[in-house]
This record gives structure tokens, C-alpha cells and sequence, in this order.
């Protein structure tokens, strides 16, 4: 082995990919929520699709696309691999009484959970969005009247009617609430990893990735949440909707 | 007994105790019960009390890690009701005393797991894996010959005061047996960010560090994923910020040693 793969394959070699993929995928987040927004802008789905046609067809995203491929990939291999390496470490004998909640954080130890629910979710989730606009094509087009827009995919729609089914929404928000614990625990100790501890900076990066934690993960799940409850099948707002949703509705 | 409280009442204890007669048999748990233990006593001394018991009766006693019972040699080493060296924060098993416990408690007391620290006897483990993991880096190189001046390196007081605060690590290995991966990372990073502190562990900075992070490899350890249970059970408290420069530590002289093994 090359001193690289050396390098990668140790204990905090694969602990370093482990943390830079998980902050790049962090800004994927950033990117997605902020997109995904638009959403909740009322005209029938023009600027999502608008949106999500940019983010399916421009060159240049699709290069980046591979990027978050990879990000994925290692982030999800890793995991396999520290936790095979850090369950042989403990031992065939685990203890008898062991009150680890007496010394850290629940969240902490449980990433590889975490991690697996966000990755059923994840895979169910590109099933149904991503590989249906990419691949399958069974997607209804937009229709309209603007010639430019006619034929684009209406991924809208399909957001739309699968928040009308209940166990979708019910996997989405459980997933959400696990990337919510996941990225509590995990932000911060991406910064750690990468050897970025100060007494300046590191109160600082654990409030910043507990609100990061909350504002993603809420913000995620209550897209699911707005349609289910509050729209009908077509993502018009609901007579029966809080007032609060028809004077944001209003402001677009 | 003098300095002793004397409205101390004394306690009856229930011990579940890991027992195994060597390192490649079985173990198990075993009961036993202790009686008029002092709120005063140590708990090592606790224990010296039911192995006169066992001894006594013609038993086996338990054999336990020990030595300077006074908290600074880092040989006792047990892993008791869930916790590396008991409930108490910031101490060693000697230093943990019977008046944080309750008269008829249960006590449970094992020894610590890692694939790393074999069990040699009962509650005794092998801990020469951190020895073999010094004998790798975590060391300065000094010329014999004329003992230097005082005070001829000039080291500011905050880094020779940090350097020292990584330098009260005893290598008990209670953070190994608190972690949830086995992980010996507080230990390799006190030692290698005490010596990166300090100018005389400036020639082996790099192939220190990687060293001791390829034969704590080597050893079976865990890698960190940042829990923080160890620095929690530290009885010295080495701080989560050496793990930190480690890290760094270890990317840097990966990224800039001449080493390509």
C-alpha cells in the first residue's frame, strides 16, 4: 500500500473522510432546503420546476452532481467501515452494567442508527423523485401555455400527491427527525476531527450546528407536513388552512 | 480508626464481581456479600476485606489491579456499576471512597473491555498495549552528557502549563474502557500534544505521531467518533481538545513527513 491509502485506510484517516464528506453533504442540505422552498410558492409549480429542470439538465450542476455521489458514497462506506473496525475493538465480552448515558451524549452514540434511517429514507427518496425525473420518465409534463416551460417534467405534481400518502409523510418526518440528531451530534464533530478545536471558535461551531441541526431538519420535514395537512391534491391551500399560511401564501 | 468519622455507620454490601481463571477460560459473574464495610474505606480497601473473606473460606480470591493507592500510578483499573472508575467524577478506583455508595447496594464490578486489554485474571487486564504504543513515539531523544541550565529553552508559561495538563494522563485506560469503540485516542493524544507543545519534541514531531497512531492500530483500538466519554471519565482530565490535535498533528505529518511507508 501507497503511504496515501495508508493514510485513508487508518483509524483517523477514515475518521478525516468520514468528516469531510459529512460537512460537504451539510452544504448539499443548504443548497436542497433553499431550492426545495419554492415549493411553497403558489403557481402550480412553475419555479420548482423551473427549478428542478436548471438542476437536472445544466452541465455544470451535473459535474458537481458526481461530486455528492462520491460524497455520499464514502460518507456511507466509512461508516460501514469504522463501525466493523470499532465493534472489534470493544471485543467478543461487552460489559454486564454499562451507563454510558451517564457520560455522553445519546445522539453520539447512536450515528450508525441515525445514519441507517436517513439512508432507508434516502433511498426510498431518490426512488421516487430522483430516478422517476432522471431515469424512469414517467412523470407528467408541465403543460401551459409558456412554450419554454411546456415540456419540463411536473415534479411538482409528484411531490404534491406522494404528501398525500400517510406513510410517506409519516417516513419522511421520522428521517428528518433522525438527520435532525445526526447532524447535532455530527457537525460538530466534523470541526473536531478535522482538528478544529478552540476555545474561541468550538462554543461557537456547537450552537451554530445545533440550530443548523433544527433548521434543517424542521424545515425538511415541514414540506411534507404543509401538503399533507393543509393542501389539497393539487397543492392549493385549504379554506380550513391557519390564517397564518394564507397571508404567507398572499405575500407571493 | 484515626481521622475517621465516627457517626460513619458501617455498610452491607451486595458485590457482582467478573470472575475468569485466566485469559483464554470463561468468565462470569459472581455474587458475593460484604459486611460492616466503613463509609471510610477506599474501595480497593473494600475489596481487601472480601478477598480476606474468600481467602478465609478457602477461596480464590479476585484479583485486582493496584499499586500506588494514592491516585497517580493509574494501575487500578475498575470498570464499576457501568462506569470506568465508579461514579465519582475525576478519580481513580483508590480514590473513589465507600461514602458514595449506600448500605445494602449492589455493586457491579468488571473488568475493563477492549480487544486490546485481555483479561489476564478476574478483574486484572493487560494493559501493555499503551506500553508498546510508547515505546513507538512517545518519547523525547536526549543526548547524555552535561546537565542543560534551567530555564535554557525558553518555553512561554501557557504552553509549558497546556503540555503539562496533557502530561497528567497515567495511562489507566479508563478511557479506552468507557468508550463505546474502544477507542485509545485520549491516550495517544495527550501524549503526542504534550510533546508537539514543547520545543524538545520538536525533532520527532512527525514520526511520532505516526508511530504511535500505526501501532495503536496495530493494537486493535477503535477510532474516535467524538462521543466524549472518555474525557467525562478521565480521572485527570485530559481534555476532547488533544483528540483534536492529534488530528491535526497526524494529517499534518502525513501531508509533509519524507516517510512513504
Amino acid at each position: 500500500m501507497s503511504w496515501i491509502t495508508k493514510t485513508l485506510t487508518s483509524s483517523i484517516g477514515r475518521k478525516i473522510i468520514m468528516a469531510v464528506t459529512g460537512l460537504f453533504l451539510c452544504t448539499f442540505l443548504v443548497v436542497h432546503l433553499i431550492g426545495n422552498l419554492q415549493l411553497f410558492k403558489h403557481d402550480q409549480g412553475a419555479a420548482f420546476n423551473t427549478y428542478s429542470h436548471f438542476m437536472g439538465t445544466n452541465p455544470i450542476i451535473r459535474t458537481i452532481e458526481w461530486g455528492l455521489v462520491l460524497g455520499f458514497g464514502f460518507h456511507i462506506f466509512e461508516a460501514f467501515a469504522l463501525t466493523r473496525r470499532n465493534k472489534a475493538a470493544r471485543g467478543s465480552q461487552g460489559y454486564v452494567s454499562n451507563h454510558s448515558e451517564q457520560n455522553s451524549e445519546w445522539t453520539s452514540r447512536n450515528m450508525g442508527i441515525l445514519g441507517s434511517i436517513i439512508l432507508i429514507f434516502l433511498i426510498v427518496h431518490l426512488y421516487n423523485f430522483f430516478w422517476r425525473a432522471r431515469f424512469a420518465g414517467d412523470l407528467p409534463r408541465m403543460g401551459g401555455a409558456d412554450e419554454a416551460t411546456r415540456d419540463y417534467d411536473n415534479l411538482y405534481m409528484a411531490v404534491v400527491s406522494s404528501f398525500h400518502i400517510w406513510w410517506y409523510v409519516l417516513l419522511y418526518v421520522a428521517a428528518q427527525i433522525s438527520l435532525g440528531y445526526h447532524l447535532w451530534h455530527g457537525f460538530r464533530s466534523g470541526f473536531q476531527t478535522l482538528g478544529l478545536n478552540h476555545r474561541k471558535y468550538t462554543p461557537l461551531i456547537k450552537y451554530v450546528g445545533y440550530a443548523f441541526a433544527v433548521v434543517v431538519s424542521a424545515g425538511f420535514a415541514s414540506m411534507p407536513l404543509y401538503f399533507f395537512l393543509f393542501t389539497n391534491e393539487q397543492g392549493e391551500l385549504a379554506a380550513n388552512a391557519p390564517a397564518l399560511l394564507h397571508s404567507v401564501a398572499s405575500i407571493f | 480508626m484515626a481521622g475517621s468519622n465516627p457517626n460513619a455507620k458501617p455498610m452491607n454490601l451486595t458485590l457482582k464481581v467478573w470472575r475468569q481463571p485466566n485469559r483464554q477460560a470463561q468468565g462470569n459473574i459472581v455474587e458475593y456479600h460484604v459486611k460492616d464495610i466503613s463509609p471510610d474505606m477506599s474501595f480497593l480497601e473494600m475489596l481487601d476485606v472480601l478477598n480476606e473473606d474468600l481467602l478465609r473460606g478457602g477461596q480464590d480470591p479476585v484479583a485486582f489491579d493496584h499499586d500506588c493507592r494514592e491516585g497517580i500510578c493509574g494501575s487500578c483499573d475498575l470498570f464499576i456499576n457501568g462506569r470506568s472508575h465508579g461514579p465519582e467524577k475525576g478519580t481513580t478506583t483508590c480514590q473513589l471512597h465507600m461514602r458514595k455508595f449506600s448500605d445494602g447496594d449492589t455493586i457491579t464490578i468488571e473488568p475493563w473491555r477492549a480487544n486490546a486489554f485481555p483479561v489476564n485474571k478476574d478483574l486484572s487486564v493487560d494493559r501493555s498495549a499503551f506500553d508498546r504504543i510508547i515505546q513507538a513515539g512517545g518519547y523525547v531523544s536526549v543526548n547524555t552528557g552535561g546537565a542543560p541550565d534551567g530555564n535554557e529553552i525558553p518555553i512561554p508559561k501557557e504552553i509549558s502549563d497546556r503540555a503539562f495538563e496533557a502530561a497528567t494522563c497515567i495511562g489507566c485506560g479508563a478511557c479506552v474502557a468507557a468508550c463505546k469503540n474502544a477507542s485509545a485516542m485520549l491516550f495517544v493524544s495527550a501524549k503526542v500534544s504534550q510533546l508537539a507543545l514543547l520545543p524538545q519534541g520538536q525533532v520527532e514531531r512527525k514520526t511520532r505521531v505516526e508511530n504511535m497512531v500505526a501501532q495503536m492500530d496495530k493494537e486493535g483500538f477503535g477510532a474516535c467518533t467524538n462521543i466524549g466519554s472518555c474525557a467525562a471519565e478521565c480521572p485527570v482530565g485530559i481534555s476532547l481538545e488533544n483528540i483534536a490535535i492529534l488530528n491535526r498533528e497526524f494529517l499534518a505529518a502525513k501531508a509533509a513527513s519524507n516517510n512513504l511507508a
